[in-house]
């Protein structure tokens, strides 16, 4: 590609053809004044702050949309550009109001920054300034002061461009525009506080924040984000050892300059009521406060009577050098550890030949022309992911979907198949000829990639080999997504230890561990997991919160929150990413590695004297690369014959917002709308079967309990599929995410309603 | 009723009459099919003519055909003053008072129609007969005053005696 010469201020630099002056400046490194622009929008070019002048141009040109010609000469600050600055600065401040101080975003507002360089000491404007009504877009975003909106439209372009979803748009014309939702609605993206932190003026702004505090109060510390395998990199910001905020760290191989709602606003729960503060041990039947000597003695005691029948249950963001010391602790116990608490089918654990990832650096993904998308709530379980192959989407990749749930991806999807949970594997197994077939080899760079629904699958493994063999046919790239925040980590620490999850549930031990784990919430089948930890002798929690079920635990240590602790995060492309605490722990509360190596030096174990989580973490790694383990081989025959299917049976996703025990708790979160309490969704065929009307009650019973939920309609389903979603307390009696359910209507017919 | 069933029978009550389907087909055909969306504006219309006027289901059905989001087919509607966001008279006034047209006197033409009419802007006649708007430039800044019937009959050189004749003329007095 030839290379165009352009002139900036007088240095000469090339770009590449199609680059438009803003390219050029920024390639520089110099800065032309700009609102509108944003290097991962589309050109809008209506706020004019970027006008330069152009030799031979008889006005000034707006730098972001110009396209460099060979030999253009730019000149940034003459005075022509600065002149044409300076009026469209006056211009913006016409209607903006003048009164940053009691403005929310004073301080880190890029209109209060520009206009101090370009805008003049006092306005010439006397007259009326318009007004414009405050938005309810939800819980999350603030539309409180429309007023100071500069009609740039990057929400709007970032709705329609990122999230994939118009939520905001640009009514009216000139002086009366404004930006509002359709009619009232409010704004639902599982992306959309990104908005706030694009906007450049204090229109819209972070409800849960709104006046908590000033930018220059706030102590800014990097962290990682523990609820999805993407590790985002965040910006934890801080006053007085409180987490105030959480921002997005710019890391462009990994989340760029976005974050998921969920990683922006579930530091919420970590200053709510329900932390638990200090160490709790059963007296007389009741958890009562006591100090940690007391504790650990006890804890100690509780596992040395169990020795090897002892079983440890991590939650699946645990760090690295958690993970570690709970395998050593296993290990040293000869009992056993694992992780993956939603997973049920454990049969390709020693046969594979290396850990499961993504096949690929996140960024991949958005240049992968042929896609194969089996089995994932891709906006629910790992949203930035949704974005990077809705990117891809966008310049033309052909999406496919082999699911049990037709939900949007809110992309174009070339061709989808949807089936019954049990007939999952068989339908990958068709695959290999037909539609999906012929997209997938017509490309030059296919994926295919398993979500969590087809790992948490009963038949998990069978879908793996199936998607291998497919894989290898068609000369694609195979990758898991990873239901754990740090899945790759928990491998790396040598779990699963002893027996899987399942194992450990299935035949209870005398005792357990818990780490971060709520057995109501956390696990493939809560009715079981409770069933085991009731019928232990000893149970031991570390959580950072009190425990919602109190009956099974014999002591609870209170464990320091992400944000608390320093660890390592590895995401599902391999990543290693350490980070820091950002905050003294709350209360008594300990970090979890902390507590784990005080736990096992008091047992008298070797190799817990770890001074620093950089030592555990060096001691996990043992210098080990990586990448160099990664694999998504297993040998596991690629076709078996399914067990006899039930005739109804349960789609369980995990809601965004019930996903772990921060997002759970924060009350943002917990507002929104993905939040509301699951419904029993079907088609209308199940529907009107079972003579049930929407939005009346139905009895649905599984092998292990029943409960009444209303029911509502999804055509989208298959036949004989009732969704319900898993991790909520409304449906926890119903125990396994998967398998056979029986449905009723539970109004007996009466007035039916 | 679940939301997804209440969308798709309001969608059933919403829908267009075959006539203006078959129009607004018509209109998409223009189009390469991915840029369906570039017919709005004729749909918006068309749907316009059968309706009078565009409720926001009217224009959520649009959006639903057209496969665009709902906020995007707002946006069209609210920016041009051709689309009614409510119900208006029998006769829709719309006259320029842009700045061309204000500097040859269509803001005196305005102040006699709102005189004569005894309403003000985006105001109807108790009677029904006629909606007085505000409109932007019609591209017929020469012939000032300009007054728009209907979003479909054009006057020009509206003097004081011009409108008097045109309100006559729609009935009124
Ligand atoms: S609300 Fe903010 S981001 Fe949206 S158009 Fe207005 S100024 Fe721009
Ligand atoms: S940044 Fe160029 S016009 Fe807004
Ligand atoms: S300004 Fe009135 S028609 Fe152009």
């Amino acid at each position: 590609m030839s290379m165009l010469k352009i002139e900036i201020d007088g240095s000469e630099l090339e770009v590449p053809h199609g680059s438009t002056v803003m390219d050029a400046v920024n390639k520089l490194g110099t800065y032309v004044p700009h609102f509108c622009y944003h290097r991962k929008l589309s050109i809008a070019a209506n706020c004019r702050m970027c006008l330069v002048e152009v030799e031979k141009a008889p006005k000034p040109l707006p730098a972001c949309a110009t396209p460099v010609t060979d030999g253009m000469k730019v000149r940034t600050n003459s005075l022509a550009a600065k002149n044409a600055q300076n009026g469209v600065m006056e211009f913006l401040l016409i209607n903006h109001p003048l009164d940053c101080p009691i403005c929310d975003q004073g301080g880190e507002c890029q209109l209060q920054d520009l206009a101090v360089g370009y805008g003049k000491g006092e306005s010439r404007y006397q007259e009326e300034k318009r007004v414009v009504f405050s938005k309810n877009l939800g819980p999350l975003v603030a539309a409180e002061e429309m007023s100071r909106c500069i009609q740039c439209t990057r929400c709007v372009r970032f709705g329609a461009e990122i999230a994939g979803t118009m939520e905001l748009g640009m009514i009216n014309r000139g002086e009366h525009s404004e930006i509002v939702s359709f009619v009232g609605q409010t704004v639902d993206s599982e992306l959309s506080g990104n908005m706030i932190d694009l906007c450049p003026v204090g229109a819209l702004t972070s409800k849960p924040f709104r006046y908590a505090a000033r930018t220059w109060e706030l102590a800014r510390r990097r962290s990682v984000s523990p609820h999805d395998s993407v590790g985002a990199n965040l910006v934890v910001q801080v006053k007085q050892n409180r987490v105030l905020r959480v921002l997005p760290l710019e890391n462009e191989d990994v989340n760029e300059c976005w974050i998921s709602d969920r990683d922006r606003f579930s530091y919420e729960a970590l200053n709510g009521d329900d932390r638990l503060q200090r160490p709790l041990v059963r007296r007389d039947g009741q958890l009562q406060e006591t100090d940690w000597d007391t504790a650990l003695g006890e804890v100690a005691a509780g596992l040395r009577k169990a020795g090897k029948d002892f079983g440890l249950l991590a939650a699946s963001s645990s760090t690295l050098e958690e993970f570690y010391l709970a395998s050593r602790l296993a290990k040293s116990l000869g009992g056993a550890a694992d992780f993956r608490l939603r997973h049920c089918d454990f049969s390709a654990d020693g046969k594979r030949q290396g850990i499961p990832w993504l096949g690929m650096p996140i960024a991949e993904l958005q240049k992968l022309d042929r896609v194969l998308l089996v089995g994932s709530f891709l906006r629910h379980d790992q949203p930035l992911l949704a974005h990077r192959l809705r990117q891809a989407a966008k310049a033309g990749a052909k999406i496919c979907v082999v699911h049990s749930a037709d939900d949007d991806l809110m992309m174009p999807v070339a061709h989808r198949i949807i089936v019954r949970p049990s007939d999952l594997p068989g339908a990958l197994d068709g695959l290999e000829e037909g539609e999906i077939a012929q997209i997938m080899q017509s490309g030059e760079k296919a994926a295919i990639i398993l979500g969590n629904f087809a790992q948490q699958h009963p038949d998990a493994a069978r879908i793996h080999a199936s998607a291998e063999s497919l894989a290898r046919r068609w000369n694609a790239c195979l990758g898991v997504l990873g239901d754990a925040a740090n899945g790759i980590g928990g491998y790396l620490a040598d779990l699963p230890v002893g027996a899987s999850a399942g194992a450990m549930v299935e035949a209870p031990r005398r005792a357990y561990m818990l780490l971060n784990t709520e057995p109501e919430f956390d696990v493939a089948d809560p009715v079981r997991a409770l069933r085991a930890l009731r019928s232990a002798d000893f149970v031991v929690s570390l959580s950072p919160f009190r425990p919602g079920v109190e009956d099974y635990a014999h002591v609870v240590l209170p464990m320091a929150a992400f944000t608390e602790t320093s660890g390592t995060f590895v995401n599902c492309e391999g990543r290693v990413q350490s980070f820091e605490a950002a905050v003294r722990p709350l209360g008594e509360a300990r970090p979890a590695w902390k507590i784990l190596r005080q736990l096992g030096t008091l047992m008298g174990f070797h190799d817990f004297e770890f001074d620093t989580s950089e030592q555990a973490r060096d001691a996990c790694l043992g210098g080990r690369n990586v990448s160099s383990l990664l694999s998504n081989a297993t040998s596991v025959a690629a076709s078996t014959a399914g067990a006899k299917a039930p005739t109804i049976q349960r789609v369980a996703d995990v809601p965004i917002y019930f996903s772990d025990g921060l997002a759970r708790r924060s009350a943002p979160l917990q507002k929104t709308r993905q939040s509301r309490v699951p419904r029993a969704m079907m088609n209308e065929r199940l529907l009107s079967q079972i003579g049930a009307t929407s939005g009346g009650p139905v009895k649905v019973a599984s092998a292990t309990g029943a409960v009444e939920i209303v029911v509502g309609v999804d055509n989208g389903l298959p036949d004989g599929c009732v969704r319900l979603a898993g991790a909520h307390s409304s449906t926890a009696l119903l125990g396994a995410m998967f398998g056979e359910l029986s449905i009723e209507r539970a109004d007996d017919g009466a007035g039916a309603r | 009723m679940s939301e997804i069933a209440a969308a798709t029978s309001a969608a059933r009550a919403n829908a267009l009459s075959d006539a203006s389907l078959a129009r607004i087909d018509r209109e998409i055909a223009k189009y390469p099919p991915e840029w369906k969306q570039s017919a709005v504006m004729a749909a918006l219309s068309i749907a316009q003519d059968e309706r009078g006027w565009l409720s926001t289901e009217t224009m959520d059905f649009v959006a639903g055909y057209l496969g665009m989001a709902p906020v995007a087919v707002y946006e069209v509607a609210t920016f041009y003053n051709m689309y009614n966001l409510k119900p208006t008279g029998k006769h829709k006034l719309t006259i320029c008072t842009c700045l061309p047209c204000g500097l040859q006197g269509s803001l005196d033409a305005a102040d006699h129609l709102r005189n004569r009419l005894k309403v003000d802007f985006n105001e109807t006649t108790p009677d029904g007969n006629f909606t007085l708007k505000e409109g932007e430039c019609m591209g017929a800044c020469a012939m000032a005053p300009v007054i728009l019937v209907n979003n479909k009959r054009m006057c020009d050189y509206m003097s004081h005696e011009k409108i008097d004749a045109l309100i006559k003329e729609l009935g009124g007095e």
